[in-house]
């Protein structure tokens, strides 16, 4: 088996936006953005891919401050950001298609930014006859 | 300028096994812009990880496609493994390669039958599928499962094919090839795959690397990227040429899973030839801790588990970029400026299979 190296580049979340444009500059595919609880709050990687080697940058985030869309240069990376905006409650801001909370039908808000999810299980009489 | 209107497709449509729903934006007959809109049958599996033990999860990773099961869990048990610094016994990775190609070709096999179905050729569809037969048949004998094999283990696997099986799995390509000549042959030649097919839902060469397209989808735009290419598992020793279509259009990425059907044939011949002899699983001690991103290509393109654990038996997270999701924003791309009529077949082109993307 060939092994390949993964590097993790760490940034400031301002210097996002410039770094995700050299990756586009030097003819880079998003591959995806994953997000992943760190401590009290969270990280976001960004990865990307060339000539099948894979690179990756990585910044901070908490479920007060806006990160900086990446969909005005990756329009595909707006799948990502929704879907982390859901799961995790992270803002983005200037999505391009922005689903306001719709992308992910969730039947608890923020399921994955929480350490712990509480199920609560109704009887259909105490629902009105919903699940 | 003819006044707009919005027509849902989906969540349930006859060419959809699974939902998703698009907001189609038509003037007269031509679609200006698609919304898709997904999350129906999310189902958190990913969350499912920090209740799990990480050996465990392995079965509910195979669990998130009912078709591409098996790479998913190869997949998965790929990054446990690399975190752990676990070096499986070689014999396992040619036996995941045999398997992951029998996958291929099954998946493969059932989309050429519901991409006929959906251009209302229904005798190709049950041609396609009763091909697909043998490919299951040779699953079912040698991991005891059609569609969930469950023999992926952390180490290794956990059945291993003797060499009677072997040599009767061999003795089985020749048919098989005879089988997938014929079906290229229709899907290449016929009038009405041609009709449907050419010069619809175009996705450029230079737009499908820009939105990301992965696996066939992008190998039909004319990118001979394909991640087996990185020689991960047994791939390193069974070298190939991905199939690649420069078209951009419906036909090429079909011709792109019909001509893949040959590629794994040869994968398997090779592997059979290949396969050393030896153990299939190595002995896991201890819990993981670091991070990975393990990839590997299943019939729908490049698929990603992200692993990352603290040295504890759950893992901290477990992120699954599987490449329907990849393909939606291309998906997006193709409709617009096309006809209502085309939809299901171009919605069909990039595979979706919507509980692997739910996960």
């Amino acid at each position: 088996m060939i092994e390949q190296e993964q590097t993790i580049e760490m940034i400031s979340v301002e210097d996002l936006i410039n770094k995700v444009h050299s990756f586009h500059d030097e003819g880079f595919r998003l591959v995806h953005i994953c997000c992943s609880r760190e401590g009290d709050g969270f990280e976001l990687t960004y990865s990307f891919d060339k000539d099948l080697v894979m690179s990756h940058l990585r910044i901070p985030a908490d479920q007060n401050t806006p990160v900086p869309s990446i969909s005005r240069i990756y329009l595909a990376s707006f799948v990502y950001e929704n879907e982390i905006a859901d799961l995790y409650g992270i803002p983005f801001a200037g999505i391009a298609v922005d689903y306001k909370g719709t992308f992910i039908r969730t039947s608890v808000p923020h399921p994955f930014g929480t350490p712990q999810i509480e199920v609560v299980k109704r009887r259909p009489d105490e629902t009105g006859g919903k699940a | 300028m003819s006044r707009q209107i919005i027509v849902p497709f989906g969540p349930q449509h006859p060419v959809l096994p699974e939902p998703i729903h698009l907001d189609l934006v038509l003037e007269d007959e031509r679609v200006v812009e698609a919304i898709p809109s997904i999350g129906y049958i999310h189902r958190g599996l990913e969350k499912l990880v920090e209740k799990r033990d990480f050996r465990d999860y392995v079965f509910i990773s195979e669990r998130i496609c009912g078709i591409c099961s098996f790479i998913h869990g190869a997949t998965y048990c790929q990054g446990v493994e690399k975190i752990m610094g676990v070096e499986i016994p070689r014999r396992a990775e040619f036996l995941r390669a045999i398997w992951s190609e029998h996958s291929r070709m099954h998946s493969h096999l059932l989309w050429l039958g519901c991409f006929a179905d959906s251009m209302g050729y229904e005798n190709l569809f049950m041609n396609c599928w009763k091909v697909r037969e043998k490919i299951l048949d040779v699953m079912e004998r040698t991991t005891g499962g059609r569609i969930i094999q469950g023999v992926n283990r952390v180490g290794g696997v956990s059945k291993d094919i003797d060499a009677e099986e072997l040599k009767r799995i061999a003795s089985g390509i020749p048919e098989l090839r005879a089988d997938f000549t014929e079906l290229t042959r229709i899907f290449d030649e016929d009038l009405t795959v041609q009709t449907r097919t050419k010069g619809i839902g175009m996705l450029p060469r230079d737009k499908a690397w820009d939105l990301g397209a992965v696996g066939p989808v992008l190998r039909g735009s004319g990118h001979a990227v394909d991640t087996r290419c990185t020689g991960y598992g047994a791939y390193d020793e069974l070298d190939f040429k991905p199939v690649v279509r420069n078209e951009s259009d419906c036909y090429a990425r079909c011709m792109v899973r019909a001509e893949e059907l040959f590629t794994s044939l040869d994968l398997v011949e090779k592997a059979i030839d290949r396969i050393p002899a030896g153990d299939i699983l190595t002995k896991v001690r201890g819990n993981p801790t670091g991070e990975f991103h393990a990839r590997a290509e299943q019939p729908r393109g490049e698929v990603i588990h992200y692993v990352k654990a603290n040295g504890k038996k759950n893992l901290v997270r477990h992120r699954v970029r599987t490449p329907t999701l990849a393909n939606v924003p291309p998906l997006v791309h193709m409709l617009a400026g096309c006809e209502l009529a085309d939809v299901p077949v171009i919605v069909l082109t990039i595979d979706p299979c919507i509980g692997c993307m739910e996960r």
